[in-house]
């Protein structure tokens, strides 16, 4: 598998991540590294294996879906970067036409 | 009484229970020793307030009511550990400003038996790292020597406790990060049986693999610290019911059974001192009764690999929440939403995060989450089955806790050479069983290293008993 300048271009702008320039050709560098080192595993015949999921396979639990008030109005704005007294302000969506 | 710090945990309690000291006192000469060290950079942060304010009140009591089971052990946590109303950052710029809105289960319980929350400690961010040296903050220096590694992710934690900074610390472990730390600063550390301890409240990195743990410089404080920390949390649906634990608990036998790893002998970069130290110590084993035998694991060298791919994944899609909008560090340059949240992350995060991301990002897109996430998880469940099967054989499995004692700061730059230092320990996170780093030696220029103990799932009270007597074999 090879990592190229398209694939860092996708892969990018799906983690929300931005390269360019010498960073750019670093990461390309080391995600190719990474990724020979990964391909070790194909050594390993798994066709009949399953996956594995969860860690304890002998109990499993699901959370029952119920609504809860976990954080506060207050809480949830205390961190924000930008707000005013109700709200987290973000960056203008809608463009002027 | 005394003004001096005591960091020996069972000579503090000593002295209070005589009246020689009291926690207050211990409190402030633990920060003035912190202070003192503050170029170990082992704490991002001390919580003199809230500390002293815990202190006073378990001074108080001390006559007149009942104290917690940890009657006042001065703890530091890892920057990665929740604690309500305090700072905490992940030893990342991307949780600038970041104030806690709720604590850890783990923290909680041990606030409940009166432990004493004394500050917070320097990790790689996000607790990737093997080294300490991608922290946002600064590295962590060695105890035993300042040029070099205290070992990573938790290096800020088993530092403070090396230094004698604080009784115990708080680590988490995700592939070896209390584990090789450690090893590194020749102090004891946990890692426990996934789902033993909760995780509400750590911050997440790899959730299939993540536990929280102690580091201590003896087996005593961690066992304490383990016992009030583990059982089931509402808030983690991973953390397993006590009855589970309690039918699969095994008692510690008088002669138990170790397997060694015939792979694990023949790792190219295992140095030649640690590994006669280990053979020394398999004969001494031996002498005192164990059954020791070598069995072969053929998924050694795969570990690594199967390792990297699940937790970067799992860290890809963690680490999605972070996105400049709703709290921590926002970017100035963005224009709209879109670049607002591409350019936070980009200027928050570090290099070895965003390799992570990037690589976590690519195993699990369409086209290639077959041949590489599903494929690890193929592998994971193939060295989970032959761990099993040791352990069904075996009480214990022993291992050298790393290749060699710690390396300068800035030796290691290759990635891959970085994540191969992980090579004994990420076993244990893969197939979910609990492992501890107990101190072996200290190698011609007085640098620490240890061994590492895995045991079958929930065995943590053996497990813990044997570090024990193997700490105090000499």
């Amino acid at each position: 598998m090879k990592i190229d300048d398209k694939m860092i271009e996708e892969i990018s702008s799906l983690a929300k991540l931005k390269f360019e320039g010498a960073e750019r050709e670093a990461i390309k560098e080391d995600m190719q590294k990474i990724l020979n080192f990964m391909d070790k595993l194909n050594e390993l015949d798994t066709d009949d294996v399953r996956p594995l999921e969860y860690v304890h396979e002998i109990y499993q639990k699901l959370r029952v879906d119920e609504v809860h008030q976990t954080i506060s109005k207050e809480e949830a704005l205390r961190n924000a970067p930008q707000k005013d007294s109700d709200y987290i302000k973000v960056p203008k969506v809608l463009k002027k036409k | 009484m005394s003004e001096a710090f005591l960091s020996d945990f069972s000579e503090y309690q000593q002295a209070l229970s005589d009246g020689k000291t009291n926690c207050v006192i211990q409190v402030k000469t633990a920060l003035k020793l912190i202070e003192q060290n503050h170029e170990l950079n082992a704490f991002l942060e001390t919580f003199e307030n809230s500390a002293l304010q815990k202190a006073e009140e378990i001074d108080a009591r001390r006559h007149s009511g009942t104290i917690g089971k940890l009657g006042g052990m001065i703890i530091g946590i890892k920057d990665n550990i929740c604690y309500r109303n305090h700072k905490i950052s992940a030893s990342s710029r991307i949780l600038e400003g970041f104030t806690s809105l709720y604590s850890a289960t783990a923290v909680e319980k041990l606030i409940e038996e009166d432990a004493i929350i004394i500050g917070r400690l320097n990790c790689d961010e996000f607790a990737m790292g093997s080294s300490n040296e991608n922290s946002a903050f600064g590295n962590v220096s060695n105890p035993h020597d300042g040029k070099r590694v205290s070992g990573g992710s938790s290096g800020g934690s088993a530092a403070a406790v090396a230094a004698g900074l604080c009784h115990a610390a708080l680590g988490s472990d995700t592939g070896g990060s209390i584990r090789q730390p450690a090893s590194f600063t020749g102090t004891f550390g946990l890692k426990p049986t996934y789902g033993r301890i909760s995780r509400w409240g750590l911050i997440a990195y790899g959730s299939s693999l993540d536990q929280i743990g102690p580091i201590s410089n003896t087996v005593r404080e961690s066992s304490l610290l383990f016992d009030v920390m583990s059982g089931q949390d509402e808030h983690d649906t991973t953390s397993v019911p006590d009855d589970l634990v309690y039918k699969t608990e095994k008692e510690l036998s008088d002669k138990p059974k170790i397997a060694l790893l015939k792979e694990a002998m023949e790792v190219p970069g295992l140095r030649a001192d640690v590994k006669t130290y280990f053979t020394k110590l398999i004969e001494d084993l031996r002498k005192s009764g164990a059954e020791v035998e070598t069995v072969s694991f053929p998924y050694l060298d795969f570990v690594v690999p199967t390792y990297y791919i699940i937790s970067n994944a799992e860290a890809s899609s963690n680490l999605s929440r972070y996105d400049g909008i709703h709290y921590g560090y926002r970017s100035e340059n963005g224009t709209d939403i879109e670049s607002t949240i591409t350019l936070s992350r980009s200027e928050g995060f570090g290099k070895e995060v965003k390799r992570r991301i990037m690589m976590g990002t690519f195993v699990l897109s369409a086209g290639y989450s077959d041949a590489y996430y599903v494929k690890a998880q193929k592998v994971r469940r193939l060295i989970k089955e032959s761990t099993e099967r040791i352990l069904k054989k075996f009480d214990f499995i022993l291992t050298p806790t790393t290749p060699h004692s710690a390396f300068k700061k800035g030796e290691i730059l290759d990635p891959i050479t970085m994540y191969l230092e992980d090579i004994y320990t990420v076993h244990a996170n893969l197939a979910g069983i609990p492992a501890v780093s107990v101190p072996l030696a200290e190698d011609h220029a007085g640098l620490p290293f240890g061994v590492q103990l895995m045991a079958g799932p929930f065995q943590e009270k053996s497990l813990l008993k044997y570090s024990d007597f193997l700490m105090n074999r000499f």
